[in-house]
């Protein structure tokens, strides 16, 4: 790794305001994502600041509400054991026990997971080929190479990455929101709105600023929570980024669909949540095969596969069906 | 590493670090408190090998993919390719070197002698490490991507061959003696 500097963080002001007065600082807490990105030398920040002794920000809460409020400091691992956070959201504990492996889900916290950059090959690369994510303006090595693992929503000329965290996906369907401190106060950003598409400024994978500092996760209470599952399809069965996933939960009466929530992985620079598909499942009967593939084909009109990848709009359907008859059969 | 003596390839905003960089950390070691300096960017595993000679955790990827680095920091398992030495100052550290006791292997040691665990052996210290905390997680309740449902309490006796090739899926081991690995974990958590 290249030399830096590394601090420690007392308090969360000091912190954001020493992060929003210099570009070459970076926040670190798992480490897990940060220290690979360094090693390929796709971040090169000269001050480190170590934010795991920032106090108060580990915690796991079951609200009142039935909702849940998780630190950003708080490990995969102890998300995913936790007792109200299996039985109110199964679907959080399953995207989060199919990511990475028993030691890295220990060491990676629920922010910095949120933060992980993507796994495209060529933004990895240790040889520096083209990528406006890691070089902006430089081009899109992917785009017309092998991008097999890369998106089929959303993507631009300048970039088809796809996001890799799993428990994102989970997340977004729930609604879940993130609550950020900066420089002016504390604010409230929805999962939804939290990630950006490439456009082109790809370098950006999300909407956060200098000095902004993640403070926790909060999953709002819902009726479909329960009802939930996360589905990974992978090329080898277990510690392997997802080809495609799907966070799917149901509320239903009896066999009929109340409220869906869906979002896919592996398929876009973020969570995908297929919204069209939403509206048309309501009614459906979680019986009716054919009627749930049409209800979930309305949000793949868009798909735009590239050349390595077509089998994913097809793989994402499926997924996606599988995904919503498990979590319909946990309601 | 001789850090006087450090370049880095790249653009030029990487220079030489001289000795002013280095951090003074402590570290519990296997019951031992350590104290050493390290330039911040030390990781725990070369700061084990290198700074104190503890050579049985293997370095071999060095990016949080094969397993072979395994500690435990506070009892937990993770990776010491993945954590800088300078963040875990004041930690609890077990390596392989700490789990005998008074001469005697841990039982897992033992268990994957008697089940022929190994070939090579350069996994083995990573597949054991991660082992025993493995087994503390099981006996806590901790579910897995094998869990049908993780809503459920766990207990220890549902701890199949399934259940351990899932969470033990973080340990490559380039012999292949996942079979006989299975089987030496499988014995040590039904005696444990």
């Amino acid at each position: 790794m290249h030399p830096f500097l590394l601090a420690s963080a007392n308090d969360a002001a000091t912190a954001i305001a020493a992060h929003a007065a210099d570009p070459d600082l970076a926040y670190i807490a798992g480490g897990t994502d940060l220290i690979g990105l360094m090693k390929d030398r796709a971040a090169l920040p000269k001050r480190l600041l170590d934010i795991n002794t920032l106090p108060d920000m580990a915690r796991i809460e079951a609200l009142p509400d039935g909702g849940l409020r998780i630190g950003a400091l708080a490990r995969m691992s102890d998300v995913a054991a936790h007792p109200d956070v299996r039985r109110r959201f199964p679907v959080i504990a399953e995207a989060l026990l199919f990511a990475a492996s028993g030691q890295l889900r220990n060491m990676a916290s629920m922010g910095g997971n949120i933060m992980q950059r993507t796994r495209c090959a060529y933004f990895r690369d240790e040889d520096d080929l083209p990528c406006n994510k890691r070089r902006p303006g430089s081009g899109c090595s992917a785009l017309h190479g092998l991008n097999r693992n890369h998106a089929i929503f959303g993507w631009s000329e300048a970039c088809v990455a796809t996001n890799p965290s799993d428990v994102a996906v989970a997340l977004a369907a729930l609604d879940a929101t993130v609550a950020v401190r900066g420089l002016a106060g504390e604010r409230t950003i929805p999962f939804t709105g939290f990630y950006r598409l490439p456009g082109e400024t790809p370098e950006r994978d999300n909407v956060l600023g200098r000095g902004d500092l993640i403070v926790s996760i909060e999953v709002p209470a819902g009726a479909e929570g329960r009802a939930s599952h996360y589905l990974k399809i992978r090329d080898r069965q277990s510690y392997e980024f997802a080809v495609v996933s799907a966070a799917a939960a149901v509320a239903v009466d009896g066999r009929r669909i109340r409220s869906a929530r869906l979002a896919l992985g592996g398929v876009a620079h973020k969570p995908w949540r297929l919204t069209a598909a939403e509206v048309a499942l309501r009614s459906a009967s979680l019986g009716d095969i054919e009627a749930l593939k049409s209800a979930l084909a309305t949000s793949f009109t868009d798909a735009r596969p590239l050349a390595h990848n077509a089998f994913k709009a097809e793989l994402a359907q499926r997924v996606a069906l599988r995904a919503l008859q498990a979590a319909g059969a946990r309601a | 590493m001789n850090p006087a003596a450090t370049v880095t390839r790249g653009t030029g905003e990487n220079t030489v670090v001289g000795d002013d960089a280095r951090v003074p950390i402590g570290l519990t070691v296997n019951g031992r408190v350590r104290t050493m300096t390290v330039e911040p960017r030390t990781t725990l595993l070369d700061a084990l090998r290198d700074e104190l000679g503890l050579t049985g955790t293997k370095k071999a990827c060095d990016r949080g993919e094969c397993g072979a680095c395994t500690v435990h920091v506070d009892g937990r398992r993770l990776l010491s390719c993945m954590t800088l030495a300078a963040m875990q100052d004041g930690k609890q550290i077990t390596t392989i070197e700490g789990l005998e006791r008074d001469g005697n292997l841990h039982a897992i040691q033992a268990a994957f002698i008697e089940h022929d665990g190994f070939q090579c052996g350069f996994c083995t210290p990573g597949q054991i490490m991660s082992a025993v905390a493995m087994i503390e997680e099981a006996k806590a309740d901790w579910p897995s991507a094998a869990t049908t449902d993780v809503g459920r309490p766990f207990t220890i006796a549902e701890l199949s061959a399934a259940e351990i090739r899932e969470r033990m899926s973080g340990n490559l081991c380039r012999c292949a003696c996942y079979l006989n690995i299975v089987d030496a974990v499988a014995e040590a958590a039904a005696r444990s």
